[in-house]
């Protein structure tokens, strides 16, 4: 009896470590796959987001995409040379209203999901690369599947993805000269500005019309 | 081939016409990017363009989403597609690419007969994937860079170089040749309509995503063309056009202006020389203009 219940312990130890090791193992295809397939079936079969309920697709980006990408340097890129210029406070600012920005954007497009399939490539990377393309195509209803690729780097906490290319257009790179612009404008802070009015516009948005 | 390498010199009224839009421009041109030296006149243009779509297009393709059922909206669109998949297929073989034309030509045999004239696009059910190739990305594979982005009136985004291609696209859309004209021409307008209504979602997204829509939709659509050309494999387009990482912190370019005068003769190269020449000779203006991708 003493036997088994060591054996038991042991294997929920095992069990545990295991289960927490795993996701720190996890190849980032593999991670994007897992996130994509959660995404889009919650969208999917979740009435209140096929209807455009902006404040559950919010919920919905917030706990399954968030975690898994890395804003500091999305934003950083985005801002270019200027990155470097910005006091720390400016940074956290910067980072925090482009991502309310994409928070909004990418509800409106997770709304639109219905019948689409997701096809992922096979990984073109080295096991030792830090940074890697992860690349898919959405298979739509009508017309030519669309490339949806992710960069993915390697941190401390996990594979985060921190840049998307839609129809072969990367976010960060869309954003850059928009970002240079203002900036030579009104400087950081007039970005950060734009930015908040931008996004308070968003806000007070009549709600999303489902279609 | 000799075909191909004619066409193009019929139509160099056409690409003067072009550069002669371009240079009357120029010395408007407010531009700081590279890739973008005429923006004085490009921004007037995407002003008109919008105006007309916010008061005539939008609203119609609109209310033609509204109204029409969606499996009329499907016939339409699939049956224009299978028109564009003749040209596709065309410039798929130009290009060299046999397995993806002679995909297009099952997909227009396929469509045209059992689909019933093109209505059901039963060719991407049975997995034969469309492919939209046209005349510039035909010029584009073959390293003819892209040149100053051009926003055409009506028509809306493009470069120079697809500028340049557009008549010889014209010429291959078999809808151009359909009798009586009225047919055609209604035809053509609801063509123009089901596109748009296709659109609708992807422009009021793009409206809330920008912070400056005509940069936003610029800065878009020289990627997305860029990788179109390249079907999306970058190995391809390093090994034809050389350029910067643009994965790293490092600035990307100096945004300074360009002497006014330097467009058309950039322009002029872009279109003409293969990005071979353009690169490993000494015309350095042409590389210069656009340093950044």
């Amino acid at each position: 009896m003493k036997l088994m219940k060591q054996l038991l312990a042991m294997a929920t130890i095992a069990f545990a470590t295991a289960a927490q090791a795993a996701p720190a193992v996890e190849a980032p295809d593999v991670l994007v796959k897992r996130i994509s397939q959660d995404v889009i079936d919650t969208a999917k079969n979740d009435k209140a987001i096929q209807a455009g309920d902006i404040k559950r697709v919010t919920e919905l980006v917030e706990s399954k995409i968030l975690p898994y990408v890395d804003f500091q340097r999305m934003t950083a890129l985005a801002a270019g040379r200027f990155w470097r210029d910005a006091t720390p406070d400016q940074q956290k600012q910067l980072a925090a209203e482009f991502r309310t920005l994409l928070i909004y954007t990418y509800s409106g497009a997770l709304s639109q999901i219905k019948n689409e399939t997701v096809e992922f490539k096979p990984l073109r990377a080295d096991p030792s690369d830090t940074e890697v393309e992860v690349r898919s195509q959405v298979n739509v209803a009508r017309g030519e599947p669309v490339p949806l690729n992710y960069r993915v780097a390697k941190t401390p906490a996990g594979w985060k993805i921190y840049d998307i290319n839609v129809l072969g257009a990367w976010l960060v790179e869309t954003y850059k000269s928009s970002f240079a612009s203002e900036i030579s404008k009104g400087g950081i802070d007039g970005l950060i500005k734009t930015l908040q009015a931008k996004n308070k516009a968003l806000a007070s948005r009549p709600a999303a019309k489902a279609k | 081939m000799s075909e191909s390498t004619n066409k193009p010199q019929g139509s160099l009224a056409r690409i003067g016409l072009a550069l002669a839009i371009a240079a009357s421009v120029s010395a408007c041109a407010t531009g700081t990017n590279p890739r973008d030296p005429l923006e004085g006149y490009n921004r007037a243009m995407f002003k008109f363009n919008d105006t007309v779509d916010q008061v005539a297009l939008k609203p119609v393709a609109t209310a033609y989403k509204k109204v029409t059922p969606s499996f009329v909206q499907t016939g339409v669109g699939n049956f224009f597609g299978n028109l564009s998949d003749v040209w596709s297929a065309v410039n798929n073989l130009l290009q060299g690419k046999g397995e993806a034309g002679l995909q297009d030509v099952v997909r227009v045999s396929m469509n045209s007969t059992f689909g019933i004239l093109g209505l059901i696009d039963i060719a991407s059910q049975a997995g034969i994937p469309k492919h939209n190739e046209d005349f510039g990305q035909t010029l584009g594979w073959y390293g003819v860079q892209s040149g100053p982005y051009l926003m055409l009136p009506l028509l809306g985004p493009s470069t120079v170089r697809d500028t340049a291609a557009l008549p010889l696209d014209i010429t291959g859309d078999p809808w151009r040749y359909k009798d009586p004209v009225n047919v055609r021409n209604i035809g053509t307008v609801t063509r123009v309509v089901d596109k748009r209504a296709a659109l609708l979602d992807a422009t009021n997204l793009m409206e809330a995503a920008a912070l400056d829509r005509y940069e936003f939709i610029r800065d878009g659509f020289l990627q997305a063309r860029e990788s179109k050309v390249f079907d999306g494999d970058t190995d391809r387009r390093d090994r034809k056009v050389p350029k910067n990482d643009t994965s790293d912190y490092e600035p990307e370019y100096e945004a300074k202006p360009q002497p006014a005068n330097d467009a058309p003769a950039a322009t002029a190269a872009a279109v003409v020389a293969p990005a071979d020449l353009v690169t490993s000779g000494s015309n350095t203006v042409a590389s210069e203009a656009r340093p950044q991708e």
